[in-house]
């Protein structure tokens, strides 16, 4: 019971660091670029029923 | 266009499935919103009990058939449809198969009307949002293990090297909810519709709540967060606010939400020191929920004023309100001195229903409208409708948690008041007495509720009928190049 008390200990402690590691890489400057271009993903991709009469003849 | 010139030769995305889906989703929301309404009015009127004189549309039969309409069948649909949408184009790829697409449909429709046979004949596990007997647990597992495959193996074959945000929630939801059903349902069966749980005790309480809370916590928000972090920056033409936010706020709701499930069982025989993990674990929530009503909500900053034209805008951004305001109710009633007071009471109910109508059901209906006219390839029969279904759902949502809010608190007072003697003031029936016109007012709300469903439901048949076609826009687009 000793183990898995150390075991629980443990595992708290790597999860915490987890996901502190996770805050700290989302929110270094680096990537800001990349998810400032991730935040667009939806918005670049036309899905409005308008203008499929338009693209029609191009396919 | 630009996108023109990137058009994939041929190819088009799986709208069938979503199609079948945002239809089902509609008319099972008016069905298990019409429950609902019946089983208020059961509870204000109790002869309504006995009107048929026969046990199969009594409260307790028809009390779990609403609530896995609502949940499993309204929401579920949505929520798969939806997530069939999101991953094809953010993903800039079709649906893996086809054919399991389609399993995933007809599978989960199975489950429903299965579901609405077995539930009025009595034929329940008695466990919480889990009454189904062990055969249709089974085929939950078949589907829900297609729905994964149709769902990841999308992913997989994506066009797009970065997984958009709204995917992480749906696929949390996906991986969750199978953990969670498996687990849950473990059961001995002694006949084809009777089985006893693998838990005994405790340990089944626990195992259940781990489950109720969860399905909450991942059915009932992860789910529909995808859904949020996709439809309010289409509907809004905005980015969401802060995609660094969107990530913490995954990875928050993932490392906390599943610890929270022992605040269902304060005071009970569960270990004092679970209860009160459960407790902390549950105040820890608010950062991540309340981090990730913002995120929605601040999406409009600088785009306010189409709030005021945008009744399908309004509809999102009120429901992601609601999110906020019931996750911030739910860790209050989480701690347990305030427990002591609102827990087996009212309050209970009308916190559910603030989550349920005023965010699950309020952001699906937004999500619905904007979807459905571009898979049918018309536009919305109304615009108007929508802008009175907002209003009558807004007014229904109120009077039932409001309503649901005093019943509740007067319930618990009156239970815990003692006379000087030590004898308590009030006899339950006293307080049962006391609450007929709340549930007056509830069964009112609900009401209201189901009448805007009822427009929605008019609506969307006027649109999907609608003689003016234009071309459905499901031609598979190459993602565009980064600038």
């Amino acid at each position: 019971m000793e183990i898995v008390a150390i075991f629980q200990s443990v595992w708290t402690i790597v999860v915490m660091v987890i996901f502190l590691t996770i805050v700290v890489w989302a929110y270094s400057r680096k990537r800001k670029p990349e998810f400032d271009e991730a935040a667009r993903l939806p918005l670049d991709d036309d899905d409005s029923i308008e203008t499929t009469v338009k693209e029609k003849h191009h396919v | 266009m630009v996108e023109t010139a990137n058009v994939i030769a041929g190819q088009t995305y799986n709208y069938k499935v979503i199609r079948q889906f945002s239809i089902m989703a509609i008319i099972w929301g008016v069905i298990g919103m019409a429950v609902g309404v019946y089983i208020a009015a059961e509870l204000t009127w109790p002869w309504l009990n006995n009107i048929f004189d026969v046990p199969y549309f009594t409260f307790g039969r028809l009390r779990p058939l609403h609530t896995n309409t609502v949940i499993f069948a309204f929401g579920g649909s949505a929520l798969i449809g939806t997530s069939y949408y999101v991953v094809q184009r953010t993903c800039h790829v079709r649906l893996i198969s086809d054919k399991l697409a389609s399993f995933t449909f007809w599978g989960w429709q199975t489950v429903i009307v299965l579901a609405a046979i077995t539930l009025p004949l009595g034929l329940t596990t008695t466990k919480e949002y889990a009454e189904l007997e062990w055969p249709i647990d089974i085929l939950i597992t078949f589907v829900w293990v297609a729905y994964a495959i149709v769902f990841f193996g999308t992913i997989v074959k994506r066009k797009v090297s970065h997984i958009y945000v709204a995917n992480w929630f749906y696929g949390a939801f996906i991986i969750t909810i199978a953990m969670l059903h498996i687990f849950n349902n473990m059961a001995v069966p002694v006949s084809w519709w009777k089985s006893y749980s693998a838990y005994a005790g405790v340990q089944d309480a626990m195992v259940q709540w781990w489950y109720g809370h969860n399905a909450v916590g991942f059915f009932l928000t992860a789910g529909f967060l995808g859904m949020m972090y996709y439809f309010v920056p289409k509907q809004a033409q905005r980015p969401v606010y802060s995609y660094r936010l969107s990530i913490v706020h995954f990875w928050a709701l993932i490392f906390t939400y599943i610890w929270a499930g022992p605040h269902h069982l304060h005071y009970t025989a569960l270990p004092d020191w679970t209860q009160s993990l459960g407790m902390v674990m549950s105040l820890i929530l608010l950062a991540p929920s309340w981090g990730g009503m913002i995120n929605g909500i601040m999406t409009l900053s600088g785009a306010w004023e189409k709030l005021r034209s945008d009744p399908i805008l309004r509809f999102m951004i009120v429901s992601v309100s609601f999110y906020g305001m019931s996750t911030f109710e739910g860790p209050m009633m989480a701690i347990k001195t305030v427990n002591a007071l609102s827990h087996y009471t009212d309050w209970t109910i009308g916190h559910v229903h603030s989550g349920a109508l005023g965010w699950v059901a309020m952001i699906s209906m937004g999500s619905l409208y904007y979807l459905i006219p571009r898979l049918f390839g018309r536009t919305l029969y109304s615009l108007k409708l929508v802008e009175i279904h907002f209003w009558t759902a807004t007014i229904g949502v109120v009077l039932y948690i409001t309503a649901m809010w005093v019943s509740g608190i007067m319930q618990g007072l009156m239970w815990r008041a003692v006379n000087a003697d030590g004898t308590l003031t009030y006899s339950f029936v006293e307080s049962v007495q006391a609450m007929h016109p709340y549930y007056l007012t509830r069964w009112l709300g609900g009401v209201f509720f189901l009448a805007g469903m009822l427009i929605m439901a008019y609506n969307i048949f006027k649109t999907v009928t609608s003689s003016e076609v234009t071309k459905v826009n499901d031609a598979v687009v190459a993602p565009a190049l980064a600038h």
